[in-house]
């Protein structure tokens, strides 16, 4: 092995890496907060709504969780501008990430509110509380110590699969990797600092999840 | 620009054979590296248990995409050019094996300590031990992890296309770059891995269910 490395390059070009990472932690931030506010309806919808929503619903969580995220994205991307949506790529890659992520947050807050036995929603019933106030007094607080460990992982994972977005040149932290890649002809260097990035926002993101769920419920539930 | 016509969907078809070969090759591979990983995470050695925790980690922690690309420049860097296939499977297996890794260890793990002690005092070595004690009781909590994982494993081999190798998705790139009519072509593709996929979801989630029941009994 006679190569190199060269690293000089790549600490020159740390501007573009930088502005990659905040946006890779921009697209997934919003793609997160605007799947778990899709995902509580959804969820929602799916165990109590009229039965032609829960199955589309249901058709919806099939569809995107049994095809890959790329082919969802082209299909955006390259999809909605024919119908006369003009999207630039980080606004496509937006539009990927919340409608995938949604599908894996839907099941995940389903299986949290599955979980509360029937006993609970009838003894509030019984209370004279009625529906919102049984979900939100009764089933929301314990749906969401089964729902939050889970998230954490689904989030982290979310924010991995955003470097596919790189596939139509959203401005992320995998693009931008790419650019300098193809300046400076040094791929290996500019994927190994990629994902040492990736590396350190899983690791920064998993410990938020933690020390989020040890204020919310006491301590760490699972894991 | 032509249009879409029969021949394209036979072209689609064909492609989606490289998926379904990738796949299989993938998970091969991907349960030799996750057999070793998990058994080192498991393992008395405390250098091969690090080594397989931090194995997991950086191969959980990372972009499955930036894997691939590394897998890909790596072989070059060390004068070993793999070109797109090879290094998409040496990829996907490494990254397969994490996975199957975690999933196995846990299996094993689930498996109560005295049966292990139990075969210690009967005298079986390790491979016996494991073999004929562990292995056919983890495979019963192992099956439907398995098979859900599957489908991702499908679904991850769409990132070759990125690498430049022909499957399903790269053939519905090049017949929309053709055609342009994105949302025909890449519904066809879309339903082609749904026809793969949706199948082994509903075995992993009917599986998971019996083994509930047989754990509740």
């Amino acid at each position: 092995m006679n190569y190199i490395f060269h690293f000089g390059d790549m600490w020159n070009a740390r501007g573009e890496f930088v502005e990659g990472a905040l946006m890779t932690l921009r697209l997934s931030g919003l793609a997160m907060v605007a799947s778990l506010v899709i995902a509580i309806l959804g969820a929602l919808a799916r165990t109590s709504g009229p039965k032609p929503l829960r199955m589309l619903v249901a058709a919806y969580v099939e569809i995107i969780r049994n095809t890959p995220f790329l082919v969802q994205i082209f299909m955006i991307f390259f999809g909605l501008p024919t119908v006369g949506l003009r999207l630039d790529a980080n606004e496509g890659a937006l539009i990927a990430l919340i409608l995938n992520g949604s599908a894996y947050t839907i099941e995940i807050v389903r299986a949290g509110i599955e979980n509360i036995s029937q006993g609970q929603i009838e003894g509030a019933l019984a209370l004279g509380l009625h529906r919102l106030q049984t979900f939100r007094l009764v089933v929301l607080p314990q749906a969401l110590r089964i729902i939050v460990p889970p998230l954490g992982s689904q989030f982290i994972l979310l924010m991995l699969n955003s470097s596919v977005c790189s596939a139509i040149s959203a401005d992320e932290l995998t693009s931008a990797a790419l650019d300098v890649q193809g300046r400076t002809f040094r791929a290996f260097e500019a994927f190994i600092v990629a994902a040492a990035i990736y590396f350190a926002l899983s690791l920064l993101f998993s410990t938020a999840f933690a020390t989020i769920e040890r204020l919310a419920f006491g301590k760490r539930i699972s894991r | 620009m032509r249009s879409f016509n029969a021949g394209d969907v036979v072209y689609l078809l064909l492609a989606a054979r490289w998926t379904v070969l990738l796949s299989l090759i993938a998970f091969a591979g991907g349960g030799l590296v996750g057999l070793i990983i998990a058994l080192m995470r498991v393992a008395q050695a405390r250098a091969a248990r690090w080594f397989a925790i931090g194995f997991i980690r950086v191969f959980q922690g990372t972009p499955l995409l930036l894997q691939l690309f590394l897998v890909f420049f790596g072989g070059d860097l060390i004068g070993v050019p793999l070109g797109a296939w090879l290094s998409v499977i040496l990829g996907l297996s490494l990254n397969a094996g994490a996975f199957l890794g975690e999933i196995w260890r846990g299996s094993i793990q689930a498996v109560p300590n005295g049966q292990i002690e139990a075969a210690r005092a009967l005298g079986l070595h390790y491979g016996q031990r494991m073999l004929r004690v562990v292995a056919p009781q983890a495979l019963r909590t192992a099956i439907p992890p398995t098979v859900g994982f599957l489908v991702n494993l499908i679904k991850s081999t769409s990132l070759a296309a990125i690498i430049g190798f022909v499957e399903l998705t790269r053939a519905g790139q090049q017949l929309n770059n053709a055609t342009f009519r994105p949302f025909l072509i890449f519904g066809l593709v879309a339903s082609v891995y749904f026809v793969m996929c949706w199948p082994l979801t509903i075995a992993a989630s009917r599986l998971e269910r019996r083994l509930a029941l047989a754990y509740k009994r």
